[in-house]
């Protein structure tokens, strides 16, 4: 079942969505069976900042029908941390290294993106477009000309294949991507979670710390099946699907959409082998049936 | 002490009774493979099958229980029915099976040189201080608070406990920490506190161990998705910032934290 990704041979398709699985957490917590176990056939790490970030106020979380809303606001080590803390265990990891980084500005994703463009344990760079610039004030990935501007201004800096996570809180995601494509994006990742918001039963307040948060889980599943199908007609670059994935036939589903890698997401939280168990299945799958 | 780390992923523990005590069940599966827990520690349960699809399809993550009591190959978790992930707990008995990852987090750890174990508890968070106690050899004075008789019925899962409840049915009628302060009030200097419970009644005990200068060590509860860092969705504020109760907890020394009332801690 072995996958081109943009020149990185990976074992099988499926991958971890960032933010969902800490390798180095998991790993004081289920020690080296989680080594020889790897759920996954690349990492994505979880976003990179320039600077630390404490996150956002709990609470984080609230389970919803078929997934949760979190808030969880990137809380990182910054760069300085990751590179000093983080890389050298993640480098050891099985599997390629994929390093997400998010900037609040071109200058700041330019800095991320020049910080690994030259380190060998890093196979490919992801941009989280999720985030407004705090010049202009538009979010990213929510805007064809802010995405090409931001994907033409860190492409030269590297010749490691370049991902755009997208965002679903976009007027037109298919857009968003074809400019991410036409600017010299090597892949397209969709989707991230979908904005929501729970108040609290009693008060009638916002429940999450943040206010509002992301929707994940089996609830998003449809939409991020249909935006991947969207993308998949517009772009020729290789997509890494997900959203809801929580079995081989969802991964499946993405991959018939035009997902050329799946990435399993909060179904880690519920079990944190699940990213083999749906490699297994999506295998067995693929052994009997044509995509 | 070094640990045993947790299997990695989800696995099944066959259920082999579950028995009411008064508001609270305790549920008791077979977990043979798995290592000997640590007293704090704590585990994700859910029920292998059907979880999800009840009242507004939750629950659908699965929740967060420290270890009751641990012996030969079988765990055991105490159980308080409040909303729909308890509730469906609640309907496994035996022949049923619990899906488990775990155990998870850091436990106590023994009395500093000189001090006596002391430990508080309140309502369900009674669970950690039964494992603590049995490993501590039933030596250690164990104060128990609940809300009513009904509840007070948990304190037979500890070894001679004195109880308090809030309306004085059982026992001292009042608060656990009133028993906690007459104890600092004979011999602070000899005591290593070890409390769970109900945010209000950690912050009491954090805030008079701290202004008398004695160790305490805090099971904290917080909402969990996953229990194994994965999520960031637990985190506590303490004097060194943000921190994920799951892997760098759930058992805190007070002086780590200003408070136990973290919002929507106990929800």
């Amino acid at each position: 079942m072995t996958v081109d990704f943009c020149g990185i041979e990976l074992a099988h398709p499926v991958v971890n969505a960032s933010g969902t699985f800490d390798a180095i957490a998991a790993h004081r917590a289920f020690g080296d069976e989680l080594l020889e176990r790897f759920p996954f056939a690349a990492f994505v790490s979880k976003t990179v900042t320039l600077e630390p970030r404490q996150g956002n106020p709990p609470p984080r979380l609230w389970e919803v029908a078929g997934g949760l809303i979190n808030s969880i606001g990137l809380p990182n080590k910054g760069l300085t941390g990751y590179l000093e803390h983080d890389l050298p265990f993640l480098a050891e990891l099985p599997v390629p290294l994929i390093v997400n980084v998010m900037g609040f500005s071109r200058d700041e994703v330019a800095d991320l993106v020049d910080a690994f463009a030259e380190r060998p344990e890093v196979s490919a760079l992801e941009l989280n477009v999720s985030c407004p610039n705090v010049e202009t004030g538009l979010i990213m990935g929510a805007d064809p000309d802010e995405t090409a501007r931001l994907v033409n201004r860190v492409r030269p800096l590297t010749a490691k294949p370049l991902i755009v996570k997208l965002t679903p809180n976009a007027t037109d995601v298919p857009a968003v991507a074809q400019a991410a494509q036409h600017a010299g994006a090597d892949a397209i990742s969709l989707i991230n979670t979908i904005r929501g918001m729970a108040l609290e039963p009693k008060s009638g307040e916002p429940w999450l710390g943040g206010v509002t948060g992301g929707v994940s889980g089996p609830a998003v599943r449809a939409i991020a099946l249909a935006q991947v199908h969207a993308v998949a007609q517009t772009v020729e670059i290789p997509i890494v699907g997900m959203g809801g994935v929580q079995s081989g036939a969802d991964a499946r589903d993405l991959m018939r959409a035009g997902a050329t890698l799946v990435a399993v997401g909060t179904e880690s939280f519920r079990d944190p082998a699940a990213g083999q168990r749906v490699a297994s299945e999506l295998s067995e799958l693929l052994a009997h049936t044509a995509v | 002490m070094t640990r045993r780390p947790a299997p990695f992923g989800r696995r099944r523990a066959l259920v082999t009774e579950s028995e009411r005590h008064g508001a609270y069940f305790v549920i008791r599966c077979r977990d043979a493979d798995g290592p000997p827990p640590g007293p704090g520690q704590f585990y994700m349960l859910s029920a292998a099958e059907r979880w999800g699809g009840g009242q507004a399809e939750r629950p659908f993550l699965p929740r967060a229980f420290s270890v009751l009591r641990a012996d030969g190959g079988e765990l055991q978790f105490l159980i308080e029915d409040v909303g729909p992930g308890t509730n469906r707990l609640s309907e496994l008995g035996p022949g049923d099976e619990l899906a488990i990852v775990g155990p998870l987090g850091n436990g106590f750890t023994p009395p500093s040189e000189g001090r006596a174990a002391l430990l508080v508890g309140g309502g369900v968070g009674i669970a950690p201080l039964a494992i603590w106690q049995d490993a501590l050899g039933d030596r250690a004075t164990t104060l128990l608070g609940f809300r009513d008789a009904a509840h007070a019925a948990g304190a037979a899962l500890l070894a001679n406990p004195t109880v308090a409840t809030d309306d004085g049915s059982v026992g001292h009628h009042g608060l656990v920490t009133e028993l906690l302060e007459d104890e600092l009030d004979e011999r602070a200097d000899e005591i290593e506190v070890y409390a769970c419970g109900p945010p209000a009644m950690l912050e009491a005990v954090r805030a008079v161990s701290v202004a008398r200068s004695v160790p305490a060590q805090l099971a904290l509860e917080s909402g969990m998705a996953c229990g194994f860092g994965a999520c960031f969705g637990c985190v506590v504020p303490t004097t060194d910032g943000y921190i994920r109760l799951c892997v760098d907890g759930p058992v805190l020394q007070a002086s780590q934290l200003e408070s136990t009332l973290v919002a929507g801690a106990g929800h």
